[in-house]
């Protein structure tokens, strides 16, 4: 007998559906009985019973999943046979869980002997807290569900009750994201600050050498300036001036000179350029773009020119995020009002001339906007970098050459063979953690921007 | 329509047998006027009646309507202005406008009036640009107001003070028509007061055709009126004449607020 959290799961269901006809039926006998009106249409005391008796037990279902397997084990420990089980470290752990592997029946046979003792006590455990569970489970449905059952009357406001149960749950799904992204900020900080008690701050910001695995732990260094200098250089220049130009002329296009069967087509063909997954631009730009440019520098005669460029990088992600331009765009050049552009037209302004002097110029902070917001976006951007733009991290503004970035930098310090507690992956932390301030800065920067701007013409 | 005793010797513009479309709907139905040169004109009508259709026909801001469609002979000093070889910028140049919501752009008030000057290249350098924008604001009643912030923005100023920056702005690339389509729509009494006094001012300088909603402004500014309802022209005549001794039941209905 185990604890299989799925199927009583089904079966307070089950005892709900059961509830929800009950006090259904209960509510229209009572009322007939009464000769009164209902104060909520029956279902409502349905709904009411159904949730009593599934809320409690399936909370209790969620926290005693969470807590029984402890409970178990500790209760293992205690008896005679772990006696001679090793005190700590992953032998424990490994012997301890091919034990339980026997015990719930994952597995025939222990393949180290020295579980062989253990499987008895894990299995009566097991039983036992699976039993204990399940018992408290169905006590807590029977008793909510008959708590809320005796409670229906004619006048019992059980529409109201239904409603607030409603809007809470409504309220703590959108607790959900919050909380997700407290959490997320937390664990970098505390990371951040166990990477910070080995190497200063003042060393990741503004350090210039950067060499997390120079294999002496001695002599690594945590200097994030090449790291952030070439974030920049792809994310910031490189990318943006591919980008802001063509974006800018996309929507200009878009919105001023397309007749409406070209706006229909060319605007979900650009929102399916948003809709590809960075790793196939990645590909494009490490098997395309990367080796072309290659060619034409070695044509130039430049120098140091790689097959991983800034400028390969650059240029993809500058395609990639055109879209996010244009959109924004799009809606700044359109939310100017159309009298504006009457205005200029009347008197005697050439569609071009409007453009270019009236309407960009009006709709410019919510492009500002939209642009601060494709640079946050594209320093936050890891595959193509990863893939295009290297990971040697040069101080360079030469676009052939080789830099890294932040995310690629992550990346590398991440995967591998690595302890969880040494420096070099600790940084990647503090890394990330300096990538979130940014981008979060420029965020609200940006939407700011973009709000104030809204109000303006609202 | 009735032709009354109404000649115009020297017409500006001249509409003959006019109808506008959108898409299928006629807005307006066979319309002929004649707009004199150092006349006001005023077009009165309820809602709807098609007056700023028309206006906007004669500078070819219809152009700018998807689905507008505009058939007859319009003609400026007897040229037509839908002729495939008229070029619709000069002629708004000729023609200029003033809406009904002032509509000043987000730039300074110096480069609001600067705006047209600089387009059609009429200064060639910083001292007569200087020299039309003042002549442009001390024409539309704005220069004692603003000469000593040119360089806030247009729309800081006031409602009133926003309309006559967009006269100003009209008058500032020296048109020879001026057509204002409810100039005072969105205006106080005492703004609308000094907007009727500019028109006033600007009377024989340039031909100004002026779309109201309000008969006394008409019969205070124009002296001609012309009376439009449901795309037609019902009555055309001197102002007076109209306000006074209408020929049609409908214009007598309208003026008398029967209708409207």
């Amino acid at each position: 007998m185990t604890f299989n959290a799925a199927a009583l799961l089904l079966l307070i269901a089950g005892l709900a559906l059961i509830g929800w006809i009950a006090g259904r039926a209960r509510s229209n006998l009572l009322a007939a009985r009464a000769q009164a009106k209902l104060h909520s249409r029956p279902q409502y005391h349905g709904w009411y019973v159904a949730l009593w008796l599934f809320a409690p037990a399936a909370l209790f279902l969620a926290v005693w999943s969470a807590v029984s397997p402890g409970l178990i084990t500790n209760d293992v420990l205690a008896s005679e046979a772990a006696k001679d089980l090793p005190a700590f470290g992953f032998e424990r752990g490994a012997i301890l869980s091919d034990a339980r592997n026997v015990a719930q029946g994952k597995q025939d046979a222990v393949r180290i002997p020295a579980a062989a003792p253990l499987v008895a006590p894990y299995a009566d455990a097991t039983h036992l807290y699976a039993w204990i569970g399940i018992g408290a489970m169905l006590a807590l449905a029977l008793a909510g569900g008959l708590y809320a059952f005796t409670r229906i009357k004619p006048d019992f406001r059980a529409r109201t009750r239904v409603e607030k149960i409603v809007m809470l749950v409504l309220l703590l799904a959108s607790l959900v994201a919050i909380l997700t992204t407290f959490g997320i900020v937390l664990s970098l900080l505390f990371e951040s600050i166990r990477f910070f008690r080995l190497v200063s701050p003042a060393e990741l910001l503004f350090g210039t050498n950067w060499a997390p695995t120079s294999g002496a732990p001695q002599d690594d260094t945590f200097g994030g300036i090449p790291l952030f200098w070439g974030t920049i250089l792809i994310g910031a220049i490189i990318a943006m001036i591919v980008a802001i130009p063509i974006g800018m002329m996309t929507a200009v296009y878009l919105t001023q000179y397309a007749a409406p069967r070209v706006r229909r087509w060319v605007k979900p063909l650009l929102e399916i350029l948003a809709g590809v997954p960075t790793v196939v631009y990645g590909y494009f730009a490490a098997l395309t773009v990367a080796p072309a440019l290659r060619e034409f520098a070695v044509m130039l005669g430049i120098p140091n020119a790689s097959t991983e460029s800034a400028l390969a990088a650059g240029i993809v992600m500058g395609v990639m995020i055109i879209p996010f331009v244009s959109s924004m765009a799009d809606d700044s050049i359109n939310a100017v009002p159309q009298a504006m552009r009457d205005g200029s037209l009347a008197l005697g302004a050439t569609p071009n001339e409007t453009i270019r002097q009236v309407l960009i110029p009006a709709a410019l902070p919510g492009v500002m906007g939209g642009i601060l917001l494709a640079v946050s976006r594209a320093i936050g951007e890891t595959m193509i970098v990863v893939m295009a733009a290297g990971l040697s991290a040069n101080m360079t503004a030469n676009p052939f050459a080789s830099v890294t970035t932040v995310t690629a930098q992550i990346v590398k310090l991440l995967t591998g063979d690595q302890e969880f507690d040494s420096a070099k992956t600790l940084a990647a932390f503090a890394l990330g953690l300096v990538l979130f301030v940014v981008t979060l800065l420029l965020n609200i920067v940006a939407l700011r921007i973009v709000k104030k701007y809204r109000e303006a013409y609202e | 329509m009735t032709q009354d005793d109404l000649t115009i010797s020297d017409p500006k513009m001249t509409a003959h047998n006019v109808n506008v479309f959108y898409g299928e709907k006629q807005a307006i139905n066979d319309v002929s006027i004649d707009v004199g040169t150092e006349l006001v004109t005023a077009f009165i009508g309820p809602s709807g009646c098609g007056k700023s259709t028309f206006l906007r026909s004669l500078n070819r801001m219809n152009d700018t309507v998807a689905g507008a469609k505009v058939t007859g002979h319009i003609a400026l000093d007897g040229e037509d202005i839908y002729a495939p070889s008229m070029d619709v910028v000069q002629l708004r140049a000729r023609v200029g406008m003033v809406f009904q919501k002032p509509n000043p752009f987000p730039k300074s008030i110096y480069d609001n009036v600067a705006y047209g000057p600089r387009i059609h290249g009429l200064a060639p350098n910083k001292s007569d640009l200087d020299g039309i924008v003042e002549k442009a604001l001390m024409r539309a009643g704005l220069w004692d107001e603003v000469k000593d912030r040119l360089g806030e923005s247009g729309t800081a100023l006031s409602g009133g003070q926003q309309q006559r920056l967009c006269i100003a702005r009209a008058i500032a690339v020296d048109p020879e028509v001026i057509l204002m389509d409810e100039p005072c729509s969105a205006l106080d009494p005492i703004a609308t007061a000094k907007i009727e006094e500019l028109i006033h001012e600007l009377r024989g300088k340039f031909a100004i055709v002026i779309v109201t909603h309000n008969m006394q402004q008409a019969a205070r500014v124009s002296q001609r009126t012309a009376f439009f309802h449901l795309g037609t022209l019902v009555e055309y005549g001197k102002t007076t004449d109209i306000f006074t001794n209408p020929k049609q039941e409908r214009t007598k209905d309208y003026i008398t607020g029967r209708y409207g």
